[in-house]
Parts: C-alpha cells; structure tokens; sequence
C-alpha cells in the first residue's frame, strides 16, 4: 500500500495503481478521453494530465503508478493549464457539429470542453476533413469527429479478440479506418460505439431518430443467450429507441453482445400481431379478446373430453419468462396433461429421469474469467454466448488452456490448446476418447468404463486429458450443439466423467435467457407426460404454443409443421410468422420490453424486470393471458394480481442454488454405437441472429447475417462433383431447398453444414441428422416444399 | 502473390523473431513485398498480413505510416526529395522545383510515360550531405544542386 496526497487529500492506495485509479478512490475526477477501466492504457489523448510534485512536467494520470508520498494536484494552475491546452488541441480538429451529431448531450467531449476549455478557439486555420468510411449495418461512422482516442482499436484487439479497426497514417492525416473500408464483423461490434467518447462512431439503427435527454432509461434484462445481461431500455412515447449495457462485473461487466443491443429493433417488425384471431372455415377474422379466449377455452375443452387431457401438448419457448412458463405448466396440470415442454431444439431426452436439478454453468459467470483449463464440447460459443466467449478470450490470455470437442472448427479469436473436430456422429466417440485418457490417470465409473472398451485414444485426446490435469480452477463445459444432439445424454454422461476425473466444474451452457428458469418453473413433461420430441413425432389433438415460433425453434421443423397439420392449435404469440397457416387461435402477447417478469440465467441468477413500454396493439402478457385460460377453465390458483406474486410462487422460498445440477443419477442405459459412415450428417447449428422471433426480425442485425450455404469439405463437394457456389438441392426427409454450395475444408468429412432458423431452412429436418445434396436440375431459385 | 525468393527472404526475417511473434518482421516483409510487385497494393498488404499471422489492419497501419511503402502504383524511378528543415536551408526547393519543371509534375506525381515519381520525403539522417533525395529507397543522393540532379536523371534515363 502506498500513502499518497491527492488534492490536498491523503489516501492510500495499492501499490502499482495508477494516479487515475488512486483518483478515482479518493473521489476526484480527473477528465479523460483514452482511459477506459476495461482497456489497456494508451495514454494518448493527454486529457489526464496532472502536476506533480517534484515532477518537471505534468504527467498523464492514467499511465503514471503512484509512488509513497506523491503529491497529485488535479486543480492546480499547471494542471488545469495543461487540461486546457490539450482541450485546445483536440478542439482544432473537431468539428462544431454538435446540433447534427447523434452523441450531442451525451458527448464526452462536449462534456469536458464545458468542464476544461477555454471560450473560444484561437485557430483560425483550416480545419480537416475525414471522408466517412461505411462500418456496415450497425456502425455509423462520422470520422471528421475522431479525436484519435484508439478506445475502438484496442477493444477490438483486446475484447473483441479480432483488430478489425486501426489508425492508419500518420500525424494530422492518421484516421480510424477498417482494411479497405470491410465493414465490421464482430459480434461485439457495438460497443465501439459506447466505447467512443465523441460523436465519431455512432449507432446506425438509432441515428437522428432522438436526442439522448428525451429518452427515459428503464431497467431490462437481455432475451437472448443465456447470460442475461443487464441493458437499459431507452424509451420515448412508449417506444425503444435504443438498448445499452447497465454496469454488473457479475454477468455482463460494460458489455453487451450485438444481439442484445440491436433485436429492439424486432419489436416493431410489420409482421407483429396486433389482434386476436379466430380462423373459421379456413378464413382468419380479427376478433375481440373475449371472444378468442372463450372459443380456444372451448374448444380446448372440447377436445379435452373428447380424447382425452393426454391428447393436448404445450410447447414453449426458453425465452419466456419463468412466471408464463410456470402459468403455462399449471394450467396443463389443472386440464390433466403432462405434455408440456420448452427444449423444442433437443432431439435426446433419455436422461430426463436421471436428472436432479436444472443444468446450469456450474460455477459463477465472472469466475470463468479466471479458469485455467477448459474443454469446451458441441459449443459455436462466439455465436450461441458472445459475451461468455469474451470471458474465456481473457482467461486464455491469462494462460488457460481452452481445449474444444466440436464439429467444425470455428474461429474462438484465442488460441486453442488442443482440439477434436469430428462429424456429429463421432461426438461421443471424441469424448470418450477424452474421459479415456483421463482414465489413465484415475478410475472410470463402472456405469461409463464399458463405453471405453475398444476406444482408440488420439494423440489429441491424450493431450486434452494432460492439458485437463494441471492447472488450478477448471471447467467442462457443455454447448448447445451438443444439447440438441441425437445423443445429448451419452455427451452429458460422458462430459460429467470428463469433469469427475480431471476435478473440473462442470457446465451446461444455457441455450436461451430463461433455460435455466424454464426448468425451476418446471416447464418440463410431467411424469408420464411428453417431452417435446414425442409430443411432434406422435402429433397430439390440440397444442398450446408459447412464444414458439415453431418451423423455426424446433430440432426438426419439418416434423413440427407436421404434426401442427390437423391439430386445433392455440398460440400465444408476438409474431403472425407461419402460425396462420396451421394455428386456430392466435393470441398477441407481449414481446420484450413490454412484459414484466423473471429470467434466471445460466448461473442461476433469478433477474426481474418490469415492463418498459405497453404492448403493441391489443397485445397481453402471456401470463395475464393464461392466467384468464386458467379461469375460463375454471381452475384453481389463477388469480395473482402481479407478476411478483406469480415470482415468489413460481420460484418457491427455497434458495435457486440448492435447485441447481448438472449430474446425472446412476443407472443409465449407456450405448456407445460406431460412426455410421455411409451417409452425409447436416451440421444445423442455429446461426447467431437466428436464435429467437425477436432477432430475427431485428432488421440491422438480418443484414450482418449470412444467408444459410450448403458448407462442405472440398473432398465431398469433388465426390460430389459439385463446385464452389453453385446453387444445389439439399434435400432432408420430404423438404427440399435450393442453397448455393461453398467450401469450407475445417469441417470434418462426410458433413454438410446448413445453418437452421433461417426461413429457408425452417422446413429441412432435424439438425444433426441425415442429408442429401445433389446437383439442381433446373435453375430454380425458390424453395420448394413437398408436404408430406 | 509472391515468389518463393521473395517468400524465403521473409521467412528469413521471420527467423529473426521468436515464433509467436511473426509479425514483428512486417516491416521487413512489406518491404520485400513492395520490391517485388513494384507497390503495395491493399492485396499484398492482406497476402503479407495473413502470411504473418496478423490482422491486416495491423499490417495497413504500417504500411499508411511509414512513407517509404509505396500505397500507389509509382514510376520506374521513384525520387524522393527530403524537404525537412536541414535540407530546406541548404536548398532542397530549389532542387525539387527545378526537378517539378523539369519532369513536368508535381509531388505525388508520375510522369506520363511512366518512369519518374516525385515524392516529398522527410528527414533521411543525412543532414550533413543536405539537400538529400533518394531513388527508389535505396540509392540516397546528396549534396544536391539543380545541375547535380540534372546529371542524376540523365544517368536513369
């Protein structure tokens, strides 16, 4: 500790922090442009400079360690002098567009120039002029305004972990540029604009549609991947302008992922439902509330004495909140069936009786900044959980070793200590070949050594297991490929051994912001009841849809459309999407930001929120909604007031943790069968802006997506004698679709890799199962579907 | 994009330098690299970048910033004409203007046919020899005089 004096204040502070830092606990601010708590120091914007004593010049507070007994002075002529001077400086070049410039009100610069600048300028020169460079759909850039703080630069190098800005030139013409003008790729991209202190790089989607003190900030929670990350809702007349990152070191830290920050847009997509819908004699009227619910209450009930209370199914989407999936599970409880289900993606559902509790991170979010070695299995992690990516980027730049058991071999923007990129079929075999190894060292469980027999261990495999011996604090981690995988529970079991012997934490990545919530609210099949996969391959009489979005949030939408097809369908829904072709009812709720509720995230934090503007339309929240079902219905416990009262009833008293668990109970049926190597897999991981409704009606977000591309190794597309982007049929049970074929030769052999919950693909079959590619006949463009 | 004597000086670069550290021979490379394709056409820079393992950004930065790499397509014969302060006492306009009429361009310029380039170049650690230019960075030429330059071009025609 050194004791220092700032402004005439003693403080002490640890050794080796910086005069800025020591400042900043001794609660004097010191101006600064460059300085960013998350960054490392540039110190070249000068702002920060201060006197101090015994030094000859004033010294940049920000690169400038405290030494024992330094006196700072942060107000003293000298300092204030040099603050002023360095004002005078960056205001030479700046040009006075304030009126015009989206940051005006919230512009750093403004800001200091009121705090530390002089009245007027004594430049009477020429200012210059930087020609705008288009960033893409998010970024807006405006680089006359640059004040070369290179905040953008390093957070892509350090953050983001891909430099994609840079200053290119030198002295008065150096310039914030990309490599000739690409636009920005990054999933993080969007925090270049929070990062900017001026109006330089702004926010494309929110340009010149508001000034930043008429919007009112609301507390939220992100919908997307299972971090939950803290946002706030900017709002004016009852509608979101603009979602930024709220502060928390334990989820989010200042960041937040491009998803988080631009689906907003989502919300006022045209095809939104407003109205309640009755669909009779194949023609949709708009009707009132009263009237949809009393007709899907009846009818439901119909059906129900008919065939039956196992004859109905409710699917749901992750994304609800816990109090609608709670509501949703009660209210199929009180109508007698036990068909309800949220993992429309997973295809394996044979460990659900050995489960015993909700499968979670398996340590805390924050904590994964500090592992030491890692195996990440069946995870596209930069896409499925951007910003626990850029927790595991700082780890690995640290020292950990980040070890991958995946299907394709997708940039992690970190190094990577080992990995196993094998066909969806020999995912198990992979890891096996892992828990194998480490077998070598401890014992095996019984329940999983006669799995190994037979097993060859890879020379990779044995260094993965070395690599998952040493090192302190570790982690196995589980991503959604490897959930929605035909064999989630031989990987989870096996995943569990790998974690058991080597002494790590073991994971499993939540796939949506309530995955977590969605299994404590219990949106699970009852005993005897369905799972989601059962409930589409032996279609039910008559289904209730929560937030799903079926053709598209299914592990097979070919087979959910299916069995949709004569069944009275009722769904609760933002979006009309495909519903008014098979649905009976619709019912518009409310999307994000307008609904008030919980999400757990996958360390298993419960985060309320309220809502931030009224629904669209005549839209409800779906819990209002069924809590009216519930009582047309006549059932029991319908009757909270609030969405806080359902909260504390859905989650109970008990702590969330206690709930918590990842292993599996003994006495599985465990099958390790052999690769099949005659025919080709679909490798159908969700793409990043495909995960939810919400999303992928985000227009800015739809543009940084790829359209789906039939992605093969060069080897089959040549045994196939198919070339680079040539348009071919891929073909999966009775759908088939036109996409154009590239080449890709990181992906294992025999796999073709189509991205699901695109519109094009919606309608192929199940994620990770077999496909067909073949040459197009003719030139068609469009997609054709055969219903079967 | 490069040839393998061009690619085996830059490994010979590379070798230099600790392996996790490719990059740091990006000077020598964008300099092999200019010598060989005549300028450093956003291409070579990328080819140069990737065969280094860095982002090509990184690679442009130094390329922007140092003005001997070439970002333009230049003449035959590049001339660059130090213009900083020891040079310019000792007469470096002179030279340079009388370099201008006499090749009928201005800096930043090549000549219709294609041979000359006139660039304006800064301090070059010659100021004893002032006014100094250089000719396709690698001759340097000093003590020049307007006659003196005029001996030089006869010499590269």
């Amino acid at each position: 500790m050194a004791q220092i004096e700032i402004d005439g204040k003693q403080v002490t502070v640890a050794d080796g922090s910086t005069i800025i830092e020591a400042a900043e606990a001794a609660g004097v601010y010191i101006p600064r442009f460059c300085f960013h708590k998350k960054l490392s120091i540039a110190a070249n914007c000068r702002m920060c400079l201060v006197e101090v004593e015994k030094a000859g010049k004033p010294l940049p507070a920000c690169a400038t360690p405290v030494i024992e007994g330094m006196k700072i002075f942060t107000h003293s002529e000298k300092a204030v002098q040099a603050q002023k001077s360095v004002m005078e400086f960056l205001l030479i070049n700046h040009p006075l567009d304030c009126p015009i410039c989206d940051q005006g009100g919230e512009c750093q610069l403004q800001d200091l120039a009121v705090g530390y600048g002089g009245v007027s300028s004594r430049y009477q020169e020429e200012k210059r002029v930087v020609f705008n460079k288009d960033f893409g759909p998010l970024i807006a850039g405006d680089m006359t305004r640059c004040i070369q703080c290179t905040r953008c630069v390093r957070f892509g190098q350090e953050i983001a972990g891909q430099m994609e800005m840079g200053m290119a030139h030198r002295g008065e013409h150096s310039e914030i540029t990309t490599f000739v003008g690409r636009a920005v790729a990054s999933e993080l991209s969007g925090n270049m604009i929070d990062l900017c202190p001026v109006g330089a790089l702004t926010s494309k989607p929110f340009r010149y549609s508001a000034r930043t003190w008429e919007l009112t900030r609301r507390p939220a929670v992100a919908p997307h991947d299972g971090l939950g990350s803290n946002v706030a809702l900017q709002v004016k007349q009852n509608r979101v302008y603009r979602v930024l990152p709220r502060d928390n070191d334990a989820v989010n830290e200042c960041w937040l992922s491009d998803r988080d920050r631009f689906s907003y847009e989502g919300l006022y997509s045209e095809d939104r439902l407003n109205k309640p819908m009755i669909k009779e004699g194949g023609q949709w009227r708009e009707c009132e509330w009263k009237d949809a619910l009393e007709y899907a209450a009846n009818s439901l009930n119909l059906i129900r004495q008919e065939v039956g209370a196992e004859q109905l199914g409710a699917l749901a989407s992750p994304s609800s909140t816990v109090e609608e999936l709670y509501l949703l599970k009660k209210l199929m409880t009180g109508l007698g069936s036990g068909n309800v289900d949220h993992r429309l993606r997973h295809s394996d559902f044979s460990a659900d009786a050995y489960r015993q509790g909700a499968p979670w991170l398996g340590r805390s979010v924050a904590s994964l900044q500090e592992l030491d070695r890692v195996l990440l299995i069946g995870s596209s992690l930069r896409s499925e959980q951007p910003l626990l990516a850029q927790r595991l980027r700082q780890a690995v730049k640290r020292g950990a070793h980040l070890n991958v058991v995946h299907v394709a071999d997708d940039a992690l923007l970190c190094r990577v200590a080992h990995k196993l990129i094998v066909a969806p079929d020999a995912l198990a075999q992979a890891l096996a070949q892992v828990v194998k190894a480490l077998g070598e060292r401890a014992a095996v469980d019984a329940e999983v050594q006669p799995l190994l027999a037979g097993i060859e261990v890879s020379e990779t495999a044995r260094s993965i297991a070395a690599s998952l011996t040493t090192g302190e604090n570790r982690s196995v981690l589980l991503g959604n490929v490897a959930q929605h995988h035909p064999r989630y529970a031989l990987l989870h079991r096996l995943a569990q051994e790998a974690a058991r012997l080597s002494g790590a934490a073991f994971g499993v990545l939540g796939e949506a912001a309530n995955s977590v919530g969605a299994y404590l609210a219990g949106a699970l099949p009852a005993p005897g009841g369905l799972n989601a996969g059962q409930m589409l391959a032996t279609p039910r009489k008559a289904y209730i849809l929560l937030g799903v979005e079926l053709e598209r949030d299914s592990y097979n939408g070919q087979q959910a459309m299916a069995a949709m097809q004569g069944a009275f369908v009722v769904a609760l829904t933002a979006y009309k999407h495909r519903a008014h072709e098979f649905a009976d009812v619709l019912l518009p709720i409310a999307a994000f930001a307008e609904n008030a509720g919980t999400y757990v995230n996958t360390e298993g934090v419960a985060q309320s929120f309220r809502a931030a503007v009224a629904p669209r339309g005549e839209a409800r929240p779906a819990w209002k909604v069924l809590r009216v079902l519930g009582n047309l219905f006549e059932l029991d416990g319908f009757s909270q007031d609030n969405a806080e009262a359902l909260t504390s009833e859905a989650l109970g008293n008990t702590p969330l943790a206690d709930k918590l668990g990842n292993a599996l109970r003994p006495g599985m049926n465990l099958v390790l069968d052999k690769p099949d190597g005659g025919r080709l897999q679909r490798i159908g991981e969700v793409g990043i802006y495909q995960t939810d409704s919400l999303v992928r009606r985000a227009a800015s977000l739809q543009k940084m997506s790829a359209a789906p591309r039939a992605w093969m190794h060069n080897s089959l597309l040549a045994q196939l004698g198919l070339s680079e982007d040539e348009t071919v049929t891929v073909r999966q049970g009775d759908a088939a679709i036109q996409l154009s074929a590239a080449c890709d030769d990181t992906l294992p052999a025999g796999c073709v890799r189509v991205a699901a919950g695109h519109e094009q693909t919606a309608l192929l079959g199940g994620l990770f199962d077999e496909i067909r590619v073949e040459k197009s006949k003719g030139q068609q463009q469009t997609a054709e579907h055969t219903p079967s | 994009m490069l040839s393998p004597a061009a690619l085996q000086q830059i490994d010979r670069e590379v070798a230099k330098y600790p392996p996790q550290r490719k990059e740091s021979a990006v000077m020598s490379a964008l300099r092999i690299a200019q010598t060989e394709r005549g300028w450093l056409a956003p291409e070579t820079i990328e080819f140069v970048a990737n065969y280094l393992e860095m982002p090509p950004i990184a690679a442009f930065e130094v390329a922007s910033f140092y003005n001997m790499y070439d970002l333009s397509p230049v003449g035959r014969y590049k001339l660059t004409v130090c213009t900083n302060l020891s040079c310019t006492l000792m007469g470096a306009e002179s030279v340079a203007g009388h370099l201008k009429q006499k090749l009928g361009i201005g800096f930043n310029e090549t000549t219709p046919d294609g041979k000359f380039t006139l660039k304006e170049g800064e301090c070059m650690g010659a100021c004893g020899d002032g006014p100094v230019a250089l000719v396709n960075n690698v001759r340097m030429c000093g003590k020049l005089t307007p006659a003196e330059a005029d001996r030089i071009l006869a010499e590269l025609e």
